[in-house]
C-alpha cells in the first residue's frame, strides 16, 4: 500500500497534480471518514426510506380515511418542495425548537436530522411508487385469493406486495440513486459527509480540481456500486413470463 | 354419474344486489343438490358472474338470503367466517388469476398451507396428485406466464380442488381459451362432476352444457327467465326471450 501512496506523492512532484487524499495520512484519514459517512448516510436513508415507502403505500390502500389524508399531505410536502428547504427546515427549524426545549446542547444531532430529513424526502416518492405498483396488481388476482380463504393481510403480503415489489423495482432503483446523490445536501449543515471533507481539504490544500475529480469518481462508483446490487437483484427475483 | 341426492347443498333465494344506484340481481332463486350440475347461461351483463361472487362472498347482498352447506352466506360480516365459507366454496374464474409469482405447484400448496394451516409435506403429495390429476405433473415447477391458457385454468382448477370444497364456482372458465385447450379444460370439469362434486357453471358452451347438467338457467337482465333440465331448455325453450337467446348462440 506504502507503494501506492508514494506513487501519489512522486505524482504530485513530478506533474504538479496534488492528491493528498492519498498521500497525507492526515487527508487519507479525514476523506476516508467522509467516503465512510455518505456510505452509512445512503445506506440508512435507502433502508429507512423504503420502510416509509411500504407502510405509506400501505396506508393508503387502508380504509382509514383520516390516515391516508395524511400519507396524501406528506406527500404533496415533499415531493413540491426542495430537499435543501426541508433540510433547513428540519435542521434550523424544528431542531431550533427542540433545542430550546432542552437547555443547552443540540438534542438531536445534524446527523440525525440528514437522516431524518433524507429518508422522508425519499420516502414521498417510495410511497408513490410501491403505491402504483400495487395498483398494477390486477383487482381479479386479489379477488382469487380473497376467494381462497386469505385473510386481507395474507393477501398483501404473499400476493400484493410481492407482485407490486417487483413491479415497483425500475422506478425504485431510480430514486434510490437519487438518494444517494441527494447525501451531498447534508454538507449545508455541516455533516462530515464526504462533500463537507473534501471541501475541508481544499480548503487546506488549495486543490480545488483535483478534489473536484476525485469526487466525481467517488460518487460514479458508489452509485456504479447501487445500481449494480440493483440490477441483480431485480434480476433474482424476476419470475418467468411474468411481463416486466 | 352417481345419482344427486335431494338435500340441496345450495339455496339461493330471492337475491337482489346493486353496485350504487344499478340493480344487477333482481331477485334470483335456484337451488342446487348435493352432488348436482347446475348451469347458467345468458347474455353478456345479465349478472352472472355477480351471482357466483355473491355465492362465494366476496360481494354483498342487498336483499334475499344465500346458504351454502351450513353457511348462511348473506348474514356473513367478518372476514373470518368469510374464509370459513371460501374453504366449502371455491372458484375458477375466467383468466385463471394465478399467483404469476409462484410455480405451478406452489400456486397449488399456498391456500392448503396459509389458509388451512396443513403440513406442507402432506400438502404436497396432495398438490402432485391434483396435478396429476389434471394432467399437468410435469409442470409443476413451471411459472404461469411459462404455462398455456388451458394449462393455467387446469392448474387454477387444481389450485380450488386442495380447499376439498364442496361446491365448485366455475365463471366462463374456457371463454378465453383457444378452441383446442377448451376440451381438456371440459374434460377436467366432466371428470370431477362424475366423481360427484356439487358444480355450478356459468358457461358459454352449449354443448357441454347439455351434457353434463341437471338443471339449466337461463338468465336476462338479472333474472332467472327460464329453468329447466337441459334437454327441455335447448330443445323446447318455453319463453321467447330464451328462444331468441338460443337461437343466437347455437
Ligand atoms: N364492481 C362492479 N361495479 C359496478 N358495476 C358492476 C361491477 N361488476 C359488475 N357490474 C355490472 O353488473 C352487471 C352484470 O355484470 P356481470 O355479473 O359481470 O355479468 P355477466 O357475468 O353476466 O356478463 C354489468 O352491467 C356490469 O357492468
Ligand atoms: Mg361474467
Amino acid at each position: 500500500m506504502q507503494f501506492v501512496w508514494n506513487w501519489f506523492r512522486w505524482l504530485y512532484g513530478a506533474t504538479g497534480i496534488n492528491l493528498t487524499v492519498f498521500y497525507d495520512p492526515f487527508d487519507r484519514a479525514r476523506f476516508a471518514s467522509g467516503f465512510v459517512m455518505t456510505v452509512e448516510l445512503s445506506a440508512v436513508c435507502i433502508l429507512l426510506s423504503v420502510v416509509i415507502g411500504v407502510l405509506g403505500a400501505w396506508i393508503q390502500g387502508s380504509r382509514l380515511r383520516v390516515a391516508r389524508t395524511v400519507v396524501y399531505w406528506y406527500i404533496q410536502a415533499f415531493r413540491n418542495t426542495p430537499p435543501l428547504v426541508q433540510l433547513y427546515f428540519f435542521y434550523f427549524g424544528l431542531g431550533s425548537l427542540l433545542k430550546g426545549v432542552g437547555g443547552s446542547g443540540p438534542i438531536v444531532s445534524n446527523v440525525t436530522w440528514a437522516i431524518v430529513s433524507l429518508s422522508f424526502f425519499a420516502g414521498a416518492f417510495n410511497v408513490e411508487i410501491f403505491r402504483s405498483g400495487i395498483e398494477a396488481v390486477p383487482r381479479t388476482t386479489i379477488e382469487a385469493a380473497e376467494s381462497l380463504g386469505f385473510s386481507r393481510l395474507q393477501t398483501y403480503l404473499r400476493i400484493v406486495f410481492p407482485l407490486a415489489f417487483r413491479i415497483s423495482l425500475p422506478a425504485l432503483n431510480n430514486n434510490l440513486v437519487n438518494l444517494v446523490k441527494t447525501t451531498t445536501l447534508a454538507y449545508a449543515i455541516a455533516v462530515p459527509e464526504m462533500l463537507y471533507v473534501s471541501s475541508q481539504v481544499w480548503s487546506d490544500e488549495l486543490n480545488v480540481p483535483e478534489m473536484m475529480n476525485v469526487l466525481l469518481v467517488c460518487y460514479f462508483l458508489l452509485v456504479g456500486v447501487l445500481v449494480y446490487v440493483m440490477h441483480r437483484w431485480e434480476r433474482a427475483i424476476r419470475v418467468p413470463g411474468f411481463g416486466i | 354419474m352417481p345419482e344427486a341426492s335431494t338435500r340441496p347443498i345450495v339455496v339461493v333465494d330471492d337475491v337482489h344486489q346493486s353496485f350504487g344506484e344499478v340493480e344487477v340481481l333482481k331477485g334470483v332463486s335456484f337451488t342446487v343438490a348435493k352432488g348436482g350440475v347446475v348451469c347458467i347461461i345468458g347474455p353478456s351483463g345479465s349478472g352472472k358472474s355477480t351471482l357466483l361472487r355473491c355465492i362465494n362472498g366476496l360481494v354483498p347482498i342487498q336483499r334475499g338470503s344465500i346458504r351454502v352447506a351450513s353457511f348462511d352466506v348473506h348474514a356473513l360480516r367478518t372476514d373470518k367466517e368469510k374464509i370459513a365459507l371460501r374453504k366449502e366454496v371455491s372458484m375458477v374464474f375466467q383468466q385463471y388469476n394465478l399467483f404469476p409469482h409462484k410455480t405451478a405447484l406452489q400456486n397449488v400448496m399456498m391456500a392448503p398451507i396459509h389458509v388451512l394451516r396443513e403440513k406442507p409435506d402432506e400438502v404436497r403429495a396432495r398438490a402432485i396428485a391434483l396435478l396429476t390429476k389434471v394432467g399437468l405433473a410435469a409442470k409443476q415447477d413451471a411459472y404461469p406466464g411459462e404455462l398455456s391458457g388451458g394449462q393455467q385454468q387446469r392448474v387454477a382448477i387444481a389450485r380450488s380442488l386442495a380447499m376439498r370444497p364442496e361446491v365448485m364456482l366455475f365463471d366462463e372458465v374456457t371463454a378465453a381459451l383457444d378452441p383446442e385447450t377448451v376440451k381438456e379444460v371440459l374434460n377436467t370439469i366432466r371428470g370431477l362432476a362424475q366423481e360427484g362434486m356439487t358444480c355450478i357453471l356459468v358457461t358459454h358452451e352449449m354443448r357441454f352444457a347439455r351434457e353434463i347438467a341437471d338443471e339449466v338457467h337461463f338468465t336476462d337482465g338479472g333474472r332467472i327467465v327460464e329453468s329447466a333440465p337441459p334437454a327441455e331448455l335447448f330443445d323446447h325453450p318455453k319463453v321467447d326471450r330464451t328462444r331468441a337467446f338460443l337461437s343466437q348462440v347455437l
